[in-house]
């Protein structure tokens, strides 16, 4: 019980501050709220018994990929402009609303099946197995890895002088 | 230990950061199309050499059969020929990175290898990804400003089509708890679920969303005019083949190993493919006819090429997977896997000519092209019997390969998609034709002739001998693609 309270309270911070992201006209104040919306969803792992998951949300998207985003804007001129609309403003709201509308009823309305199984309490090492052993994503990871080349190679090629 | 199974994968990507070493160490530049070549051939021989061993590899996650080994051929074939054709054009235009350049096209190519294998959601999103930062990198590498533009575009519409994609895997894993494509498959046939049921229909038609975007399907095609024409000519080239063939290979896969289970599952999707097939075709060819750019007009062209293949899709009118014996069920998918080859190749070879020209004359115009028939008869008329094929004209492959998947598509009571194909085949005639007509009958202010380098001659003379050898000889390579279409069936013949 105390989870699910826990977990309704998460929830609605992190829909707050993630509608936040999108609206407010400020990109750094925009970026404090992503951080928010992170750290929400990270306390929502906690509450799925993720606790792994959890901590790797803090430390790859608080710890990196925010901090990286305020380093941007930091270096970025003309902040205040950001985050601008467009003419497209209204009818994107009208499909972005009707999309919400059947991907929510259709969720709510949906028996969703329960994992008969316990949440494994997953330590690093099990994951470890399942990341690394032949059984397991061994060639996602490899793959993951020659992502991070080429997108290596890009910085490098995208940073020279034109 | 089942590591040979990759060995494709690996050889191409060690040739990827050899040349990337070698670009660091040696002084030769033209070296490295060389070592690259070789490294793709390399990788071409080696998926010939996996065809026909039986071993799946990697418990669920990767799959290394004849689709498989089919669509790497491709990949490593086309990424050859615009490497072929690409010296000197990397030379002219972008010479301070040419290691980077041939190793990116090289890594985009690993990861469309692993596209074809994988049958897992993991995988499969891993390896787009790779794909696509290889890709949307380079499309920005020209100097110009509209290299940039194209770049970023396809940066942003790219992310946000993988973002609904991955939220449709996590819908279907959310209703199925696996994330194999055989778990997947069993898990919705032992809940007796279908399409009927919101959440299913929702996470599919957000697969066939993510997907569409990489086979430029309307209405998801946003980024194809822009990106086609602001990239480098010889990046536009590989995208139209090797990027829609991946697309192409995973719904292959996705759709016939996971979503088979019954008659109403089945004509479900293969109805969203056929609506698809028609919004792409005629949306595609009328938008092309207004083209003044050639680049901007072959991209609106592979919109319309995308609507044809997935006819393909869509000729499915039987269930697919445990206990179905009627070979009536692959003749669309075989039929989809011949027209990638016949497309491949003479989209190939009108994209090396335009390279070839547009080294000379700077510019994009159709208008430019007029008289290059005499300036350069022999690549004007390669780029003219590649054109024939795009239209569907005898004596080229796109002829046979149209009547094929159009004859399966009547097969399997398609007749109004097949007469809309059909009509848009004649509007496509109107721009095709207006291409070799101003090549051939314009006249041009200069008569210089348009030089052209050994590779990228060998290169167009490989296209079209593709295209004119899939005319006078198919049973061969249809009877790889019907081979072909059997494994992934056969899989989920088997599926655990």
């Amino acid at each position: 019980m105390a989870v699910d309270i826990a977990f309704w309270i998460l929830a609605a911070i992190a829909v707050v501050s993630a509608v936040a992201v999108v609206t407010l006209r400020d990109v750094f104040r925009a970026a404090i709220f992503l951080i928010l919306c992170f750290f929400t969803t990270a306390g929502i792992f906690v509450t799925l018994n993720a606790d792994f998951l959890a901590a790797m949300q803090v430390l790859v998207y608080i710890g990196a990929v925010a901090i990286l985003l305020i380093f941007a804007i930091l270096f970025t001129r003309d902040v205040q402009q950001g985050n601008p609309s467009n003419k497209l403003k209204v009818p994107a709201a009208i499909v972005g609303v009707v999309l919400l509308g059947v991907m929510v009823s259709s969720a709510v309305t949906f028996g969703w099946p329960e994992s008969v199984y316990l949440p494994e309490l997953a330590d690093t090492a099990d994951i470890g197995q399942r990341l690394f052993s032949e059984n397991g994503y061994v060639v996602p990871v490899q793959i993951a890895g020659l992502m991070l080349l080429a997108a290596a190679i890009g910085a490098i090629v995208l940073m020279r002088e034109k | 230990m089942s590591y040979y199974l990759i060995a494709p994968q690996i050889t191409v990507a060690g040739f990827a950061v050899a040349v990337i070493m070698l670009d660091l160490f040696v002084k030769q530049k033209r070296l490295l199309p060389i070592v690259s070549v070789v490294g793709l051939l390399g990788g071409l021989g080696a998926s010939i050499a996996l065809w026909g061993q039986t071993e799946t590899g990697f418990t669920n996650v990767l799959s290394v059969d004849r689709l498989a080994i089919f669509f790497s051929v491709i990949f490593c074939g086309a990424a050859a020929l615009v490497v072929l054709a690409s010296r000197d054009y990397v030379r002219n235009n972008f010479s301070r990175f040419e290691g980077e350049y041939y190793a990116l096209i090289m890594l985009s190519v690993v990861g469309m290898m692993f596209l074809a294998a994988a049958r897992d959601l993991i995988a499969i999103y891993v390896s787009l990804e790779l794909v696509g930062i290889s890709l949307y990198i380079l499309a920005a590498f020209g100097r110009d400003g509209k290299s940039s533009e194209a770049g970023l575009k396809y940066l942003l519409l790219g992310g946000v089509a993988s973002a609904v994609l991955i939220y449709g895997m996590a819908v279907v894993f959310g209703i199925t708890g696996q994330t194999s494509l055989a778990g997947i498959y069993q898990a919705v046939a032992a809940a007796g679920l279908g399409l009927d049921n919101g959440m299913l229909l929702l996470g599919v038609v957000f697969i066939i969303a993510g997907f569409g975007f990489k086979i430029a399907s309307i209405p998801f095609q946003m980024w194809v005019p822009d990106v086609y024409e602001g990239a480098p000519t010889t990046v536009t080239a590989f995208l139209s083949v090797a990027s829609k063939a991946a697309g192409f290979v995973v719904l292959i896969r996705i759709f016939l190993e996971a979503f088979g289970q019954d008659l109403a599952i089945v004509s479900g999707w293969a109805m969203i493919f056929a609506v698809l097939a028609v919004l792409s075709m005629t949306i595609g060819n009328v938008a092309a006819i207004v083209q003044t750019n050639i680049k901007r007009m072959l991209g609106y062209s592979s919109i319309a090429q995308a609507g044809y293949l997935m006819v393909g899709l869509a000729a499915v009118s039987k269930t697919i997977g445990a206990g179905v014996t009627d070979p009536e069920v692959l003749f669309g998918p075989t039929g989809l896997l011949f027209y990638i080859g016949c497309y491949g190749f003479a989209n190939l070879g009108v994209f090396i000519a335009v390279i070839a020209i547009s080294n000379k004359i700077k510019s994009d115009s159709i208008a430019d092209y007029a008289g290059i028939g005499h300036r350069a008869p022999v690549i004007a008329l390669a780029m003219s019997i590649c054109l024939v094929s795009l239209i569907g004209l005898p004596p080229a492959a796109g002829f046979l390969a149209k009547f094929y998947l159009f004859n399966t598509a009547v097969h399997h009571g398609l007749t109004w998609l097949v007469v809309i194909a059909v009509l848009n085949t004649a509007i496509s005639a109107y721009y095709y034709f207006r291409v070799v007509k101003v090549a051939w009958f314009g006249t041009s202010t200069s008569q210089e002739a348009v030089p052209s380098g050994w590779g990228l001659r060998f290169a167009l003379g490989i296209s079209v001998a593709g295209v004119l050898v899939l005319f006078f000889y198919p049973s061969g390579v249809l009877d790889i693609a019907r081979s072909a279409a059997e494994a992934v069936s056969g899989i989920a013949l088997s599926a655990p």
